[in-house]
């Protein structure tokens, strides 16, 4: 067994992983946590991407749009990481042998990336637009789509 | 309501025959076609009440306040209206999977009177709070009865996606014991064993 799977076996037997594991009501309640904060950041990756686009909210510059839906992207990641890694913890063993769960951890890994060193420096820019611009929103928009299905994929692999 | 009477009686026959068809017997059994409308589904959720959270934030000052509250309705609402489309043709396709389960369920049959609830919520939303928008459509935060209609929105649509989630799960199942309210609220006497 490989250390990162040794590791997820430990955070299955801690006592925290144990309890969601046993608890009827735990899973479900992560569950809905987990897909109140992916609504949240479908809506505010969207708002950004669509002006990005040029379309959306165009009545303001795309660095105002940037700064207004940051908040409630800074909102919904740490919701989304805390829900997972507690669902994570309930059965780690099991992920750990999962293909389908690790292309979802790279594919979040290239969009935390590309939405940090990439598609925000370009939206505080002075009116980013033309072919780059398009091509980072339609990135964003598809790998945030590919890691929300690969999520229900998980429990079918 | 006694087992065998009019309407629900013919409903439940109506979904035994629903599940009997070739397409809802494929939906069923083919594990990765019902993990990817799962899936849609889920994405789904991202455009219709992701967009539905921007625009209540909106309507609660807490979020784009630069934008007007009328270019926040107008520009947002078609990709609302186009993950509604995607929600109610995946939803549809999930339910024909399992008619007879999802039909008798209780938190289906919860999340639809949310659905008609927060239906209600809009209507009043067009009627009565947007008729002087033009008063407000600036002014931050907006008034008391707007951010209260942006509230009660977020609320149900909350409640909607609990609901939804909870379909999944079997403990309140009709097949297995239940307190008398469920036994009532979701029809088991009429369920098929």
């Amino acid at each position: 067994m490989s250390a990162v799977c040794q590791l997820f076996q430990q955070a299955e037997q801690s006592a925290l992983g144990q309890a969601i594991q046993h608890s009827a009501w735990m899973m479900p309640a992560l569950q809905s946590l987990h897909l109140l904060c992916l609504a949240l950041l479908g809506g505010a990756v969207l708002m950004l991407d669509l002006r990005l686009l040029g379309t959306g909210l165009v009545s303001q510059p795309v660095p105002v749009i940037e700064r207004e839906a940051r908040p409630w992207l800074h909102a919904a990641a740490p919701g989304l990481m805390l829900t997972g890694l507690l669902m994570l913890c309930s059965e780690a063993t099991k992920l750990c042998g999962n293909p389908v769960f690790w292309a979802k951890m790279a594919g979040l890994s290239v969009a935390i990336v590309l939405a940090v060193c990439v598609r925000g420096p370009l939206a505080r820019r002075d009116a980013p637009s033309g072919g780059l611009t398009h091509s980072v929103a339609v990135a964003s928009i598809g790998l945030w789509a590919a890691i929300a299905l690969a999520g229900l994929w998980i429990s079918v692999s | 309501m006694s087992p065998g009477s009019g309407l629900a009686a013919t409903l439940d026959l109506w979904m035994a025959a629903l599940a009997d068809t070739a397409g809802s017997t494929a939906l069923r059994e083919s594990v990765y076609l019902y993990a990817s409308l799962q899936g849609a589904h889920v994405l789904g959720i991202m455009l219709f009440v992701g967009t539905i959270f921007m625009v209540d934030l909106r309507l609660l000052g807490r979020a784009f306040p630069s934008t007007p509250a009328s270019e926040m309705t107008r520009r947002v609402l078609p990709w609302t209206i186009a993950g509604f489309v995607l929600m109610a043709f995946t939803g549809l396709l999930l339910f024909y999977a399992l008619p007879v389960r999802t039909y008798h369920s209780l938190w289906f049959r919860m999340k639809l009177l949310l659905i008609i609830a927060a239906a209600v919520n809009i209507w009043h939303f067009h009627r009565r709070v947007q008729r002087d928008r033009a008063r407000w459509d600036t002014t931050l935060p907006p008034p008391r009865v707007v951010r209260f209609a942006a509230a009660v929105s977020m609320g149900i649509w909350i409640a909607v996606l609990v609901a939804g989630r909870m379909i999944a799960y079997h403990w309140t199942d009709c097949d297995r014991p239940q307190p008398a309210w469920i036994v009532w609220f979701a029809q088991c006497e009429e369920a098929p064993p």
